[in-house]
């Protein structure tokens, strides 16, 4: 078997684990974004359009809530934000990769891809050029398809579930969720804070800006907060 | 939601847009210059900086009891983050948070 070959069954296999939370995720995403009044082919142009399950999730929020256009594209992307640092961090191991390859890697370049991706790259330094592009679609070969045919499944059973199901505090727990994991360390805790306080504080504001301001505040304090613990160790 | 079919495609087009490019930015235009430190250091932050603020209304004013504080789904928020936090299992917080509420809707019913 060629290097090539080989790793990009590596990159399956080492993606295995995430399946059994893209599939139930996905139909998450799917009965939740019919039940806001998407219809089925709009849900699931989103998740093949997107695949970013926090950002879809916030967009369908704002779009229940009545939010302006640009504030739900705002905010969306705001999200996604963090794929930048994914992009710049990954890009150093790719010099010498086509560019319609690199293109494609970019639009399967999310959460899990990057994880294991990264880690691949960083304990295998000789991995060569397109040894690397093979693992790193491996990784997204079946979870690609699962986030896909998930958001279809929920999305034709979404619209059978009545509207008063409770199924209102399903994105709330979603984020929660997905929060929950993310508080690694006290620069982490000390940004969620600022965004839960000043959002609340900031309610007043039109538009939903209150999230938005709030966020950049509290990307500002994450950062802060980093420093100062270095500062300290150092 | 009171969005026409043309909004829907539209949000989705520009978020699909916007976040190819995000992804895009490194790996396909600017390639082999690293970002400066400090703009790193806020990227890191984002997830953590928008979620817990997109929820938090959501949590504590929830439009299916009239914006009124509701017991069972402060409780399910409070379940969901603990779960999350000790477990770093995203489903195994997410069905934890949802049979709290399922399970105190029906004690307080």
């Amino acid at each position: 078997m060629t290097t090539t070959k080989r790793a990009f069954l590596q990159g399956i296999r080492d993606s295995l684990p995430f399946i059994v939370v893209v599939a139930p995720f996905a139909m998450l995403f799917g009965v939740v974004a019919t039940e806001a009044g998407l219809s089925p082919l709009q849900t699931f142009g989103f998740s093949v359009a997107v695949i970013a399950g926090a950002a879809q999730f916030a967009a369908v929020q704002l779009m229940a809530d009545n939010a302006p256009l640009l504030i739900i594209v705002a905010t969306a992307l705001a999200v996604n934000l963090r794929m930048a640092m994914y992009s710049a961090s990954i890009a150093p191991y790719l010099r010498g990769v086509p560019f319609w390859q690199r293109a494609f890697m970019s639009y399967v370049l999310v959460d899990q891809s990057y994880a294991i991706g990264l880690l691949k790259y960083e304990t295998e330094p000789n991995l060569i050029p397109p040894a690397r592009v093979a693992y790193f679609v491996g990784t997204m070969v079946l979870n690609m398809p699962l986030w896909y045919g998930g958001t279809l499944v929920g999305a034709l059973l979404g619209n059978r579930i009545p509207q008063d199901y409770a199924l209102d505090f399903a994105v709330p727990i979603t984020f929660l969720a997905l929060v929950g994991p993310m508080l690694k360390t006290a620069a982490h805790v000390a940004a969620a804070f600022t965004s839960v306080a000043l959002t609340l504080a900031l309610s007043f504001l039109p538009y939903n800006l209150g999230l938005i301001v709030a966020a950049l505040v509290a990307m500002m304090v994450g950062a802060q907060v980093e420093l100062m613990v270095e500062r300290r160790r150092a | 939601m009171n969005m026409s079919d043309a909004e829907i495609w539209t949000v989705i087009a520009l978020v699909a847009i916007g976040t190819y490019l995000i992804r895009f930015s490194f790996i396909g235009l600017i390639g082999d210059r690293d970002l400066p430190a400090w703009v790193l250091r806020h990227l890191r932050y984002t997830p953590v900086a928008v979620l817990p603020g997109l929820v938090a209304p959501l949590v504590l004013w929830p439009e299916a009891t009239g914006g009124n504080p509701d017991l069972p789904r402060l409780m399910a928020a409070v379940v969901t983050v603990l779960l999350g936090v000790m477990f770093k299992n995203l489903l195994l917080a997410i069905f934890g948070g949802g049979a709290t509420l399922f399970v105190m809707l029906q004690l307080m019913a």
